[in-house]
């Protein structure tokens, strides 16, 4: 098993820090799938990809030839940690190495204003999981949405629904395929819904589905606000493109597109 | 030659102490006339100060970690010192005292005109009175005791390695370091490198830490006098309350140091004052039948040259540190490797030596069975307890000789 990475690009090297950033963000345990051509990082619930682009040089040799992936254990915030020192950094390397145990050695040389260089290097510890394990951390299918929609600015429903936590940790989701999302609490005392409009849909991938329902009908579903606070919290930049898809009363899909990277998050309704 | 030593008890307090000291001094250079000072008076009935020199001295409980500064008077714009031939003056105080009249260093900066300290010792009070604007007075009075010489035994020129770089440099070197690091590993790697590396006690294997290291090329270094492969651990958090002082007044830092388990010495100076911080370093552990493995992963000094040389642009020449990890049924390959105890002494428990008030610095090692590694512990430092006071040696004394490692 065989696993290294160079990357040179100081965007992309901003890029891959703010994902970590956002996994350190979101989890504190992360697994790491090393395949060929991608690299992603796997929450419980919710997944968050890299791609490929990012690195000058990337080999991988998974764990056989028709396996042909690895998959890895780490805690998020020693990747994290290990990628602040990477803001200065001329050549960031990632490989797999095995010092005493599995670690992700994370080697980075820095500008430096006299002639000699700085090297940092992070041993991060890993654990490798089985294989026996990966089909838990497979790519949760995604169920046809009920609505899609366009997100807002995540910045402003980051304020709102902090605000709104203070009432109730029940909230409810509901938008239509007329760009209307709704975010609503409910208490015994007191309602506050906010209504985002003119959000735009993209076009529904079942056209099926979207025959029945008129335009205006609402999909609703009702999340723990914490967990959706957790995902907003993570997001420091607005992504390229943010969509929300909701299956009614089941789940609720994020989908965001930071230029290389994807970003998939998964709310299940609760029960 | 003593000032007023003070037994300070908490060691957290350095760089903050030292810092508003600093700043104190700071502000009666530049500005004069405006005067933020210090005025050391002494009331005509005490015994006077021997030298002209005020020293503030602190070792923490564990006797592992010493620091001194010494003023000289021109740091102060008014310093009434002693007439010679009198008992030099000693009192200790609380660290806690002492740093709460000097709180908060921007309110200091900003209120404060004069600061007076004095010393009464009919009433044993040291007091600090704090001039501040709008004809506000603050005195504070502080009780003391009167105390032994608090003497560290340290001679920078004993120590056969020195490195001295400006503050600056050092501050970026332990930068990638996780601020609750307790202890670094500095050595000498190949090729005249500069390697720091976080160091783990090896005491849970389970929970396994991430490993930070970083390499500097000597050049960034103002004088590196060192062999490669030497290398000392020493407690990282001390060493950043000096550094973070050094890094505010813009010095440079010399680092004295010998080898394990010997003190190592930090160093800074300028015309006004004088730093010295003494470290306990880890000391190494009796060679054991395990330990005699690839050189690479026995010493720290090999560990340190691994990394020492940067891959600076063939990549595919990394393939030397890449193992293939045996995964799943983990059949006794390399993976297994057995955990090398660090050839540094496992951990960093300050044997609590009371071995201040003697001469011979007697670190009776507990007798352990041969072939078990040591118990974790701390070569205690350094200090004698000069009862004798008034004409302690000036000039380099030597070096306290400490037991050799051997434990039987």
């Amino acid at each position: 098993m065989k696993f290294r990475a160079k990357l040179v690009d100081a965007a992309c090297l901003n890029n891959f820090t703010r994902v970590s950033n956002m996994i350190a963000k979101l989890a504190k345990t992360c697994t790491l799938r090393i395949s060929p051509d991608k690299l992603n990082f796997i929450l419980s619930d919710k997944v968050a990809n890299g791609g490929e682009n990012f690195f000058s040089e990337f080999q991988m040799e998974g764990v056989s030839a028709e396996n042909n992936a690895i998959y890895l254990e780490l805690t998020s915030e020693n990747l994290s940690r290990a990628l602040k020192t990477a803001q200065n950094a001329r050549v960031l390397k990632i490989k797999l190495t095995n010092k005493h145990f599995p670690c992700l050695t994370v080697s980075i040389e820095l500008l430096s204003v006299s002639s000699s260089s700085r090297v940092v290097t992070h041993d991060i510890p890993v654990k490798v999981i089985p294989r026996k394990l990966w089909k838990d951390l497979q790519e949760p299918t995604v169920p046809d949405a009920d609505v899609s929609i366009y997100l807002p600015v995540l910045k402003t429903m980051k304020s709102i629904v902090e605000k709104m936590k203070n009432i109730s940790n029940h909230l409810i989701i509901e938008a239509n395929l007329n760009g209307e999302l709704n975010l609503k609490i409910e208490t015994e005392l007191v309602c506050v819904t906010t209504h985002f409009k003119d959000l735009g849909n993209p076009p529904l991938a079942s056209e099926n589905a979207s025959q029945d329902r008129s335009s205006e009908q609402m999909a609703e579903v009702h999340i723990d606000i914490r967990k959706l606070l957790q995902f907003l919290a993570g997001q420091q930049v607005n992504p390229t493109k943010a969509t929300c898809n909701i299956v009614k009363n089941k789940i609720v899909h994020f989908d965001l597109l930071h230029e290389d990277v994807s970003l998939q998050y998964f709310i299940p309704a609760l029960s | 030659m003593e000032k007023i030593p003070a037994d300070w008890k908490e060691r957290e307090g350095f760089s903050r102490r030292w810092w508003k000291w600093r700043t104190l001094g700071q502000v009666c250079e530049q500005k004069p006339a405006r005067g933020l000072g210090l005025t050391l008076q002494v009331t005509a009935s005490l015994s006077l100060l021997f030298l002209a020199q005020l020293s503030l001295r602190t070792v923490n409980s564990s006797r592992s970690a010493y620091a001194c500064f010494l003023f000289a008077p021109l740091f102060f714009q008014q310093y009434q010192a002693a007439t010679p031939g009198q008992d030099p003056l000693r009192c200790k105080i609380l660290m806690k005292s002492f740093l709460s009249v000097f709180r908060s260093l921007a309110i200091l900066e900003k209120t404060v005109e004069k600061c007076c300290i004095s010393l009464n010792v009919r009433s044993s009070r040291l007091v600090v009175q704090l001039y501040c604007k709008y004809g506000v007075r603050k005195t504070h009075n502080l009780s003391f005791q009167d105390c032994e010489s608090l003497q560290a035994v340290f001679d920078p020129a004993v120590c056969p390695h020195v490195l001295c770089a400006p503050a600056r440099v050092l501050g970026e070197a332990v930068l990638p370091f996780p601020p609750a690091l307790a202890e670094v590993t500095l050595g000498i790697g190949r090729g005249h490198r500069i390697i720091l590396r976080s160091y783990q006690e090896e005491a849970d294997s389970t929970i396994k830490a991430m490993v930070t290291e970083m390499s500097i090329g000597g050049e960034d270094f103002q004088q590196l006098q060192a062999q490669e492969g030497v290398a000392i651990t020493f407690c990282l958090k001390e060493f950043r309350g000096l550094l973070s002082f050094a890094e505010s007044a813009n010095l440079s830092l010399s680092i004295y140091f010998d080898g394990p388990g010997r003190p190592a010495i930090f160093a800074i100076k300028d015309s006004l004052l004088d730093g010295h911080f003494v470290l306990a370093t880890l000391s190494e552990p009796d060679p054991h039948p395990q330990d005699l493995r690839a050189p690479e992963l026995q010493q720290p000094a090999p560990q340190l040259q691994a990394h020492s040389t940067p891959h600076l642009d063939d990549f595919a020449l990394d393939d030397i540190d890449s193992y293939m990890i045996a995964m799943e049924t983990t059949v006794g390959s390399e993976g297994s490797r057995t955990l090398p105890s660090t050839s540094l002494s496992p951990g960093f428990q300050p044997h609590c030596s009371p071995g201040s008030h003697s001469e011979e610095e007697d670190d009776t090692e507990p007798s352990t069975v041969p072939g078990t590694p040591p118990p974790k512990k701390f070569r205690s430092l350094f200090f004698g307890s000069i009862l004798a006071p008034a004409h302690s040696p000036q000039g380099p004394s030597p070096v306290l000789a400490e037991d050799s490692e051997g434990e039987g």
